[in-house]
């Protein structure tokens, strides 16, 4: 069983305070999308739950255990930089990963990878930004964790990759897994959430199910984020 | 299937189902695909499709059969109440619309008249 849950999380950098207070709880089978503009927060609060930073304040607790060395193996995080040493190729990757982690499916990747036909053979040097989009969420989703936490997957991405990596998205989630997306590309993620989280300014604005948020108010969910960050 | 983001994502596929069964598309008995071969067909996810199957149940539209699937009713009679509430929808959306336009009812009829004459025709 998967849970993430968040109480009153504050996190500051010096006197800049990237979260405020920020609680929120997350169930498993659901895609998350942590939506807001830069600086609105959002890749400060995945690697506070991925163990990458730690909070001023507050808690984060993940299966009711509070975040710890232990539960940094429960969460598989995907940066939005392309981290990926150039020189490797696709499959010194995988191997890379599969010593790295214990959980992470070898097969399930190439099969993955196969499928959107990506060469194992290519240098990471040699990959369209699209390539390597395609490459680090297949990367990040084939580790067998409880919690997905995917940073900006559709930046710098063609439009085609894009669907492939929704695609992959989708067909990665299951009713055990919380997979949560942060992006500022709403119009083309939105058909895939379940549940969106609006952070502005480091401060939750709207926490909801998608369908019942576009049936309420008419809208799209992009609409009501324009709605909301245009008076922000 | 492309969809409108501005209305609820189920919704529309809920729409589409209907249609297809109308149409004849979707015959009674049809097994559905599961929740998580639709979703990875039209590119969504499987919960939108899981909460479509459960509303489709609601208006028994489609039945469960346990460790078997979703499959489309095989009453006549709920189909053919199905097609009835499309077609009133439509024909409301229809009379709305022209009388917006300032049509009368007896001008509303001529032109039906004129206009399936007209389609009759062509095919």
């Amino acid at each position: 069983m998967s849970q993430l849950k968040i109480t009153e999380l504050t996190k500051k950098y010096y006197n800049k305070i990237a979260l405020r207070n920020v609680t929120l709880n997350f169930e498993q089978g659901k895609i998350y999308g942590l939506l807001g503009p830069n600086g609105s927060g959002k890749t400060t609060l995945m690697k506070v739950v991925a163990g990458l930073h730690k909070q001023t304040s507050g808690n984060v607790f993940i299966n009711d255990e509070e975040l710890s060395y232990k539960t940094k193996a429960y969460v598989s995080y995907m940066p939005t930089e392309n981290y990926l040493y150039g020189s490797f190729k696709v499959v010194d990757i995988l191997k890379f990963y599969k010593d790295m982690y214990e959980d992470f499916r070898y097969d399930y990747a190439v099969s993955l990878l196969n499928e959107i036909k990506v060469n194992m053979g290519n240098k990471v040097s040699n990959l369209s930004s699209g390539e390597i989009g395609k490459l680090k969420t297949v990367i990040a989703l084939s580790r067998d964790a409880e919690i997905y936490m995917l940073d900006e997957p559709l930046n710098g991405v063609d439009v085609l990759s894009r669907d492939t990596i929704m695609d992959i998205i989708t067909k990665s989630h299951s009713e055990n897994k919380i997979i949560v997306i942060s992006t500022h590309l709403v119009s083309e993620i939105e058909k895939i959430l379940d549940t969106v989280i609006f952070l502005n300014e480091g401060t939750v604005e709207i926490f909801g199910d998608a369908e019942e948020l576009r049936q309420e108010r008419q809208l799209s969910v992009e609409g009501i984020y324009k709605e909301v960050f245009r008076n922000a | 299937m492309d969809f409108n983001n501005n209305i609820p994502i189920y919704l529309q596929v809920i729409e589409r189902i209907k249609q297809d069964i109308v149409s004849g598309k979707l015959k009674p008995g049809d097994k559905m695909p599961s929740s998580r071969e639709y979703s990875n067909e039209l590119g969504i996810n499987f919960n939108t499709v899981a909460r479509v199957y459960k509303e489709l149940e609601m208006e028994e539209i489609v039945f469960t059969k346990r460790g078997l699937g979703t499959f489309i009713t095989e009453s006549d009679k709920q189909i053919e109440s199905l097609r009835y509430t499309m077609a009133k929808n439509q024909i409301t959306t229809f009379i709305e619309g022209m009388k917006q336009l300032g049509y009368t009812k007896e001008d509303m009829i001529r032109f039906i008249e004129k206009e399936n004459n007209h389609t009759e025709r062509n095919e």
